[in-house]
């Protein structure tokens, strides 16, 4: 090889590990972090439409419309720290103010066992307010072993702002922690949230096999395609959604109550589950 | 250390006036009757005494200012003063009603030894306005009788017993009967007394009396308790000026926690609970306190939880007139293991968790970042205890087992109303599930149900009505945990019924 040939191809080489750092720059800047997996939803209708499942490491918020709603947040949370049978991922953070206990009743420790989540690696973080909620929530979001955030954030409170909301997802894509906003009495706003969801909570389609989780999820922003609306179900056994069950009749599984009728009060009742 | 003129030097100090005039009388009430329990120094020379009825020094001396006595007040200066000598030792205890005790094992070598510190020490109170007599020996009731009856004096070890015998009778510190009996049995001093056989005095004194004097000769040793736990280890920085910056500060904080890291690492300790105290030139002490949840001692890690507890006091920490002495004490601190970086990933994980929890902990208070324990009952609302997550230490395995079976849905709500919140209902069959109930002014229709559940108390709380649980589904799909206080034929036609938890 002569040297001006040798100069050539180097120069080649070299313009071409330029291009590639430039691309990585680009990707790096606005794609998707490509070493962490989506995580899917399991529903493949929805995973097509998220590109794959919920983003890891970004911020996703959750229009809780009525009352048991909320629990779509928390079934997203334990899907990204880890549910209880993969025995997988981090400890979830679970941060409220003091207000939506009382509005919404407590934190349950043994509610988040029966819906698949893993309460001995569950932290609550009881605030005094939204703002102090937000600061806990981006000291969480800068530490990468967490497993995921829960923050829940309920009316319109003045500290939460795209400024804000912005932060978060920052923070989140920095770290690689999922971050769920849990938003309930609120109208939707302006933010930097990856996907938002308006979820209300589904009636269950059989009358016998009733009572699994079940939402009507309206996906009504997506960052990185399209938007859609599904019905989910979750499964407390292998902590993922599916699709409800339409239109089965076969008998439930599991012990169903007896009938009342009148009975004389000593008799000893027997216990319906 | 003893302030003789306690009480009157008090009410000096407040009202400068009395300085001049007429002697000044603080007056007690024992049983019925008034008697003297402070004087100045004027009235002392005018031969008055303490313990002196009242009317008795009315008529040896008309011109007396008389003053009513406030123990509580003394008693609050005597905290403070305590507290102010802090900066010269951590071992410091009050010794109502006039005294201080002050332990400088270790501590002399500070102020160039024991003669200075003593020098040192009663310039500093006598700056304050207290007259005061201070002393030195082995043990703290040697020293409360050497400060009131040889001030000055340093016992050297050994010389204790020689230091006291001459010391009279008095200083015994016992009652006055006794010294007088001691007087009139023809010994005067506490070295007369010691030479005794300790059978006679205990035949004729009490065998309290024996205990008391060998106390006081160092045979005994008595504790004396002091006013704040004291730390393991510490690290404190004296300053010539008082400092006021708060790079000065900050700089200053993070040599004490690098040196009380060192030591640590020494001696293979970790922390788990690190007190801060900034002594401020004007005598004020600002202490703060600060846990962990795991033992630690990252010098910088500590500093950085300083900083948040800085960040996050109410009142910030306000230098006035600068901070002359800084200190970090280790006030637990447990054994750990050397801090090596593992190369085990779950390991670090851990402690990364651990370190946000604290920082967490120290920024919104310990109380409000919780973890769960499960608890060995039936009862929903005592089911998992939400205790501070730097209580203890949590075990990683579960103790949560689903109540539900596979396939089953969730039997337990996921939020759960600490005050179950009532409900008016309408059922079918009187111990059957609500049809439709109205809950926070908002109608509900129930489509499913299921139950009961029946949730009793437990035995020991039966007054406490059983619990009929039901989980209802309503017309647009929302799952609720409803319950029925009572059995039917004890809550009779109008039952009362609960809204207890929301299902996910």
């Amino acid at each position: 090889m002569t040297p001006t040939r040798v100069k050539s191809r180097l120069e080649h080489i070299m313009n071409n590990s330029a291009k590639i750092e430039e691309l990585r720059h680009f990707l790096a800047r606005t794609g998707p972090s490509l070493e962490r997996p989506a995580l899917s939803l399991g529903v493949a209708e929805a995973d097509r439409v998220l590109g794959g499942g919920i983003a890891p490491g970004a911020l996703h918020e959750v229009y809780a419309q009525d009352w048991a709603a909320g629990g779509f947040a928390a079934c997203l949370a334990i899907l990204a720290a880890g549910s209880a049978f993969d025995g997988k991922g981090g400890p979830l953070f679970w941060v409220r103010s003091d207000y939506e206990a009382l509005e919404y009743g407590a934190l349950h420790a043994q509610g988040l066992r029966e819906l698949g989540g893993r309460p001995e690696t569950l932290f609550l973080i009881r605030t005094a307010n939204a703002a102090e909620a937000l600061a806990a929530a981006s000291d969480i979001l800068a530490c990468a072993p967490v497993g995921a955030l829960l923050l829940e954030l309920s009316g319109m409170p003045r500290a939460l702002d795209l400024v804000a909301s912005r932060k978060l997802n920052f923070a989140a894509n920095l770290s690689g922690v999922t971050a769920i906003v849990l938003r309930e009495g609120a109208q939707a706003m302006p933010s930097a949230a990856q996907t938002r969801w308006q979820v209300s909570t589904a009636p269950s389609p059989g009358m016998d096999d009733w009572g699994l989780p079940s939402f009507r999820a309206e996906l009504v922003r997506n960052r990185l395609g399209p938007t859609g609306n599904w019905q989910l179900t979750w499964n407390p056994d292998d902590g993922i959604f599916r699709e409800p069950a339409h239109g089965v009749t076969a008998p439930h599984p599991g012990r169903v109550a007896a009938a009342l009728f009148d009975r004389p009060a000593e008799e000893k009742r027997r216990i319906a589950f | 250390m003893w302030l003789p003129r306690f009480s009157t030097d008090r009410l000096k100090r407040k009202d400068a006036s009395l300085s001049e005039g007429a002697p000044l009388v603080v007056a007690g009430r024992a049983g019925n009757a008034l008697h003297v329990q402070a004087l100045d120094v004027r009235a002392h020379r005018l031969g008055l005494y303490k313990g002196q009825p009242l009317a008795n020094a009315r008529a040896m001396v008309q011109a007396l200012t008389i003053i009513p006595a406030d123990d509580r007040h003394d008693l609050k200066l005597l905290e403070q003063i305590a507290e102010w000598c802090d900066r010269f030792t951590p071992y410091v205890a009050a010794d109502p009603p006039d005294g201080l005790i002050l332990d400088i094992t270790g501590a002399a070598h500070l102020f160039g030894g024991e003669a200075a510190m003593l020098t040192h020490v009663t310039q500093k109170i006598e700056a304050q306005g207290f007259t005061v007599q201070a002393a030195m020996a082995g043990t703290a009731s040697a020293a409360r009788a050497l400060a009131k009856f040889a001030p000055g004096h340093i016992a050297a070890p050994g010389a204790q017993a020689e230091a006291l015998a001459r010391l009279p009778v008095a200083a015994l510190g016992v009652e006055d009967k006794i010294i007088a009996a001691l007087r009139r049995a023809g010994l005067k001093n506490i070295g007369q007394v010691a030479q005794r056989q300790r059978g006679e005095l205990a035949a004729r004194f009490g065998k309290s009396f024996v205990t008391a004097l060998e106390i006081l000769l160092g045979q005994h040793d008595q504790p004396v308790s002091p006013r704040r736990p004291l730390p393991d280890l510490m690290a404190e920085q004296r300053f010539a000026e008082p400092i006021v910056a708060e790079g000065a500060i900050a700089a200053s904080l993070l040599a004490l926690a690098q040196s009380l890291s060192s030591v640590l690492e020494q001696r293979g300790l970790g922390l788990r609970r690190l007190g801060a105290s900034f002594f401020r030139a004007d005598g004020q002490v600002r202490r703060l306190d600060l846990k962990l949840g795991g033992a630690s001692r990252d010098a910088a890690r500590l500093m950085r939880l300083l900083h948040e507890k800085l960040d996050a006091l109410a009142d910030p920490l306000d230098a006035g007139f600068g901070f002359d002495v800084i200190r970090l004490e280790a006030m637990l601190t447990e054994r750990t293991e050397a801090a090596i970086t593992s190369f085990d990933s779950n390991e670090n994980a851990k402690r990364e968790i651990q370190y946000l929890a604290d920082r967490l902990s120290v920024r919104h208070g310990e109380a409000r970042v919780l973890r769960f324990v499960a608890q060995d009952t039936h009862i929903p609302e005592a089911q998992s205890a939400a205790i501070p997550a730097q209580a203890r230490d949590f075990a990683s395995q579960s103790q949560w087992s689903p109540r539900r079976q596979a396939g089953d849905p969730p039997l337990r709500p996921l939020r759960l109303f600490e005050k179950p919140e009532e409900v008016s209902a309408i059922a079918a069959v009187p111990d059957g599930p609500p049809l439709r109930f109205r809950w926070r002014r908002a109608p509900f229709e129930v489509m499913h149900a299921e139950g009961p559940e029946r949730i009793a108390m437990e035995w020991w709380e039966n007054q406490k009505p059983t619990r009929d649980y039901f989980r209802v589904e309503t017309r647009e799909g929302q799952r609720f945990w409803l319950y029925r206080d009572g059995l039917y034929d004890q809550s009779g036609l109008a039952p009362r019924w609960y809204m207890h938890g929301v299902f996910a």
